[in-house]
């Protein structure tokens, strides 16, 4: 501890978040909408040829996804024991595994990082969305201090704070997962450095139900791209009205 | 061991809206019995319940295991784990033990669940798990699961289970030369784990 009573690693840590790609989740009445904005955008990448492999959205059971903002190379760590949990959970109970027990296992991961061994902790916050039987939709969001959340909305990565004055101010309860999805492009088409949003340099996920199972679904380009260019419209006839 | 588990008789079974067990009441260590009022059924929370038989010894301490276990994931996540979940648990747990010290113990996991009704699961000291509607343990068991298969329907209401399971402890009692001489009857649905019979026969 500091002589304040401060955790100088873990506040670098969080700071170090700042500087990667925005994520954006918002939870709606059917649904979650999780939004990031990827950071690795060069023409060069060959996305095709490690298989699926994301930037920054990722699954991690039939029910629950997550999205990360931080060094990539600490969330593949995360990533991988949320998924083994998940398994070791459906092992053990024949079910889902809860989406609060799974952000509490990692959370207490990511503590013992902030306590013992003299290791550095995870530079990574993450967006958790998800469905349970108990619980229904839920948005959770834990940082490096392995301290969580529960949400309607939250951003984390690069202008998390103006993202989230922003969603302060246009989160309506009950929002449709259509509506959801508009706000999170909103907000994240904000934070980004370009003037206008680009469907090629989103990674954006929702979680909903379907005939009584839940869906985890990355959207396409193609899919994104009405929506941006609605959202892109939109900020145009802003700044024409201003 | 201390006990002859083939001497103990459990019948489980599932109805419309309940589970119902008939268990033998008596504790018995070679010749003596020890209890005649031995309950064998242990209460996982109040809706769920385990109906263990088999090693006196390790029956208990597998039951009393599986009970905590599964009362502390209750308490720390504020859930309350289902049916199928607490069997599917116990079935790991006696899977692990299976290569290294057996638990030489078989049981039932009955239980109530808000939206889904009663489920029965058949458990073994092998680590075996089904879904029954009907199932038991011990000699006993041999004569009247197939009485059952007979009787069986799934629109059983209390009434009707508690008549089966009069009929087969009169069943075993009049061909097993080693019937029990006391059962305990419990059963488990939307209000709970309620004991129902006691019955004691003179020998």
């Amino acid at each position: 501890f500091s002589p304040e009573g401060r955790l100088f690693q873990v506040e670098y840590a969080m700071e170090s978040i700042n500087n990667s790609g925005a994520a954006v989740g918002i939870l709606a009445k059917d649904g979650v909408v999780l939004a990031t904005e990827k950071r690795v955008t060069s023409k060069l990448l060959d996305t095709g040829a490690v298989g699926c492999r994301k930037e920054k959205m990722f699954q991690l059971d039939d029910h629950v996804a997550v999205a990360v903002a931080g060094l990539t190379a600490d969330a593949n760590i995360l990533i991988n024991q949320c998924r083994l949990a998940a398994q070791r959970h459906r092992m053990t109970l024949s079910e889902d595994i809860p989406l609060e027990q799974l952000v509490r296992g990692i959370c207490d991961l990511k503590q013992g990082y902030t306590q013992f061994g003299g290791q550095r902790p995870f530079g990574v916050s993450l967006l958790y969305a998800g469905w349970d039987e108990e619980f229904g939709f839920q948005l959770f969001q834990s940082d490096p201090s392995g301290n969580y959340g529960g949400w309607k909305a939250t951003a984390i990565g690069a202008n998390h704070q103006q993202s989230q004055s922003m969603l302060r101010q246009d989160y309506q309860e009950d929002v449709g997962l259509s509506e959801a999805l508009d706000l999170a492009l909103k907000v994240i088409a904000k934070s980004m450095d370009s003037t206008s949003l680009a469907a090629d340099r989103l990674e954006v996920a929702t979680i909903t139900r379907e005939g009584g199972a839940v869906k985890y679904k990355l959207l396409t380009e193609a899919e994104l791209k009405p929506r941006v260019e609605a959202a892109n419209a939109a900020e145009e006839k802003k700044k024409e009205d201003k | 061991g201390g006990g002859a588990p083939g001497m103990e008789y459990v019948m489980g079974i599932k109805g419309k809206d309940f589970a119902m067990a008939c268990v033998s009441a008596t504790a018995v260590q070679q010749i003596i019995t020890m209890k005649h009022d031995e309950d064998k059924v242990m209460r996982v929370d109040d809706h769920r319940m385990l109906v263990t038989s088999g090693e006196p010894g390790d029956r208990v301490q597998f039951g009393e295991f599986v009970c905590a276990n599964v009362r502390l994931r209750n308490m720390r996540h504020g859930v309350k784990t289902s049916t199928k979940a607490v069997a599917s648990y116990a079935r790991q747990e006696l899977a692990k033990a299976l290569r290294q010290g057996p638990y030489q113990s078989n049981l039932l996991v009955m239980g109530y669940d808000e939206g889904k009704g009663p489920s029965m699961y058949y458990l073994d000291y092998l680590a075996t798990m089904h879904e029954m509607n009907v199932a038991g343990y011990g000699y006993g068991s041999w004569f009247v699961l197939s009485m059952y298969d007979n009787l069986w329907h799934p629109d059983l209401t209390q009434d009707e289970a508690l008549g089966l399971m009069q009929k087969g402890i009169d069943e075993v009692r009049r061909r097993l030369s080693v019937a029990p001489s006391s059962y305990m009857i419990t059963v488990v649905d939307k209000d709970g784990i309620r004991h129902l019979k006691t019955l004691e026969y003179g020998s």
